[in-house]
């Protein structure tokens, strides 16, 4: 696992063997590998200028630009309006409404973690072994991760209905007591979003689990069972300690995907009734776009940049340390 | 290889109440999942008078002029070639633009190399629905607004990241002696990341392209504040525009969701291979 868990490892893997080599003059390679000079100043920029240039200035220059522009009152195109400082963040922050979406994005949050979670596992460790269907059922569950939201938002919107397929469903199985109002009930609005989004994201975890548990050693797990250890032992000992890094990387994904819930909500319900099922990402498309307050708009989009940094940054430095999973663990932070 | 298996050692005919479980459980799940999309794709083939009396079961007789219509028309059409035209520009660019920059960051060495991959890798932390506002209001001040080319060029800003995390370490792996024996054979560095690299790091390449492809087919909210023109809409925003359109019209509104459905269904299945081992491969790290 992390060797050093810093950059350098990169430049001193070389001479250990697997890594790749240091390409300095000490390895003795040929001309084309450290040229001097101009030559290759120019390849490289030939070759990183042109990615560079695209991300900086549709990637980093927005949102540069917003947190600028969130200073200022500005409604409508044209000049911007009178500078106010970090009035439009204050503004944001204090609003009931944005805190209302905030908290439910918090609890999108905890409901895919509580939920997802335990359920992907569990389903994972089951279908971790040879069995007739399961690659069609791998196949199957994942499906609807790959479908654009926005086909699936507007598909529950019809099962939902009043009177539509699932309550006709309900009445079939006898529990025609259960029907609500699914999407316009002010109480309910917010979980039937989560059973959508668990129907949408569930495949995600599950998959990413059953990869993580391939990547085990069936040796370790012999010896235990040589040791005498039960099923149950060894899997809550050996099995998902190892799937440790997996289940932090899925957590990692899961959570910041949840802050910045859109598709569903919007096409559903717009974050309503009365902002019942209102996320991060509504509030802004409502406050910042459909009423022209651009200023303000651009705060909220900083501090929704601002929640999912933070919260990367404290993940990487308390929960992700101990893992190589893959580069963006190890580059972060 | 599980931990279960070890006590029920490979298969014997009997079925083990774990087994029978995890069969249950399999179908349960199957069937939560495919029960929602069966209802789209058959209620399509009803009027909007059988969904009302029976949303449920097999439509009778079965409607197929919902679909008809809609695939003799360009409302479905036009928003698939769109949709097709911008994933495709975002998929090529970023395999591009990627590959070339993933190519300097793993095998030139030079001053500020890592400090640059961070910066890429912190673009991954970056949501691009939280920067989907920011975005409007940059196109709309160089005259970008309401075009495609302005969509594929914020898509693949922001699929650089993911792409570059994915192929630095990928390239990186592959050994230098490669590199040497490229020399010796008199080829150039750009004959090399040409014929040699690229062409070996294949794998990688599909697995970015795939994700590429998908975020970008999937894109609903940047779209949806560039276009203002129905005729740029890619095929989620012209679903959930017909929604809102012809809202009493149920039928139809499940039959344009269901044709909708199939590229993205197709795709994966064609494509299966490579997004599940570029998870597998990511999570190995």
């Amino acid at each position: 696992m992390a060797v050093a868990g810093d950059t350098d490892l990169d430049i001193q893997a070389g001479p250990l063997g697997s890594g790749p080599p240091a390409r300095g003059g000490r390895s003795g390679r040929s001309g084309w590998l450290r040229g001097p000079g101009l030559r290759r100043k120019i390849e490289l920029t030939l070759l990183l200028g042109p990615a560079l240039l695209l991300f900086a200035g549709f990637a980093l220059l927005p949102i540069v630009l917003a947190a600028y522009d969130g200073m200022y009152k500005w409604t409508g195109f044209g000049p911007l309006g009178s500078f106010a400082g970090l009035y439009n963040y204050r503004l944001v922050l204090d609003d009931p409404v944005f805190r209302q979406a905030f908290g439910h994005n918090l609890i999108i949050v905890a409901a895919s973690i509580l939920i997802q979670l335990p359920l992907g596992l569990g389903m994972a460790l089951l279908l971790n072994r040879r069995i007739w269907g399961r690659a069609a059922l791998r196949t199957l569950v994942f499906a609807p991760f790959v479908l654009p939201y926005a086909t699936t938002a507007v598909m529950w919107l019809l099962l939902l209905q009043p009177g539509g397929f699932v309550d006709q469903v309900l009445k079939l199985t006898g529990l025609a007591g259960l029907t609500q109002l699914w999407l316009a009930n002010l109480h309910l609005v917010i979980y039937t979003m989560i059973v959508v989004l668990t129907w949408q994201f569930f495949g995600f975890a599950m998959l990413l689990m059953l990869a993580g548990l391939q990547g085990i050693p069936g040796e370790l797990l012999e010896a235990a069972a040589l040791d005498g250890a039960s099923a149950w032992r060894t899997t809550w000992r050996i099995t998902i300690p190892l799937l440790g890094p997996t289940i932090r990387i899925w957590l990692f994904l899961s959570i910041v995907g949840s802050l910045q819930v859109f598709d569903q909500v919007w096409i559903m319900t717009e974050g309503g009734p009365a902002n019942a099922s209102s996320t991060m990402a509504t509030y802004l498309v409502q406050r910042g776009f459909q009423s022209s307050e651009f200023g303000y708009g651009s705060a909220v989009a900083v501090i929704m940049f601002g929640i999912c940094f933070i919260f990367a940054l404290v993940y990487q430095r308390f929960v992700l340390r101990r893992d190589t999973a893959g580069a963006l663990t190890r580059a972060v932070g | 290889m599980s931990a279960i298996a070890v006590r029920a050692p490979a298969g014997r005919r009997r079925l083990s109440p774990l087994t029978l479980a995890t069969y249950l459980a399999g179908l349960l799940l199957a069937g939560i999942t495919v029960v929602p999309l069966l209802f789209v794709f058959l209620d399509g083939a009803k009027t909007n008078a059988q969904i009302n009396s029976s949303a449920t079961g097999l439509p009778h007789p079965w409607a197929w002029h919902n679909y008809a219509q809609l695939l003799s028309s360009a409302a479905f059409w036009q928003p698939l070639a769109n949709s097709a035209e911008v994933a495709v520009l975002v998929t090529a660019l970023v395999l591009v633009l990627g590959s070339m920059a993933a190519f300097a960051l793993s095998r030139y060495d030079f001053r500020g190399r890592e400090g640059l991959f961070l910066v890429f890798a912190i673009g991954l932390l970056w949501p691009l629905n939280a920067a989907a506002l920011p975005l409007y209001l940059l196109l709309d001040k160089i005259g970008l607004v309401d075009s495609i080319l302005g969509l594929v060029l914020c898509e693949a800003a922001f699929a650089l990241p993911l792409t570059v995390v994915i192929l630095r370490p990928f390239m990186r792996e592959i050994p230098g002696e490669l590199e040497d024996a490229a020399v010796v054979d008199g080829a150039s560095r750009l004959q090399f990341f040409l014929r040699v690299l690229l062409p070996l790091s294949r794998p990688a390449l599909a697995t970015v392209a795939v994700l590429a492809f998908i975020n970008s087919w999937n894109q609903y909210l940047l779209p949806l504040l560039l276009f203002t023109s129905t005729d740029h809409y890619t095929l989620p925003l012209a679903v959930a525009n017909f929604q809102t359109q012809f809202a009493q019209d149920t039928a139809s509104i499940l039959a344009f969701t269901a044709l909708s459905m199939v590229p993205a269904l197709a795709c994966f299945i064609f494509a299966q291979r490579h997004l599940v081992g570029g998870f597998s491969g990511a999570v190995k790290g």
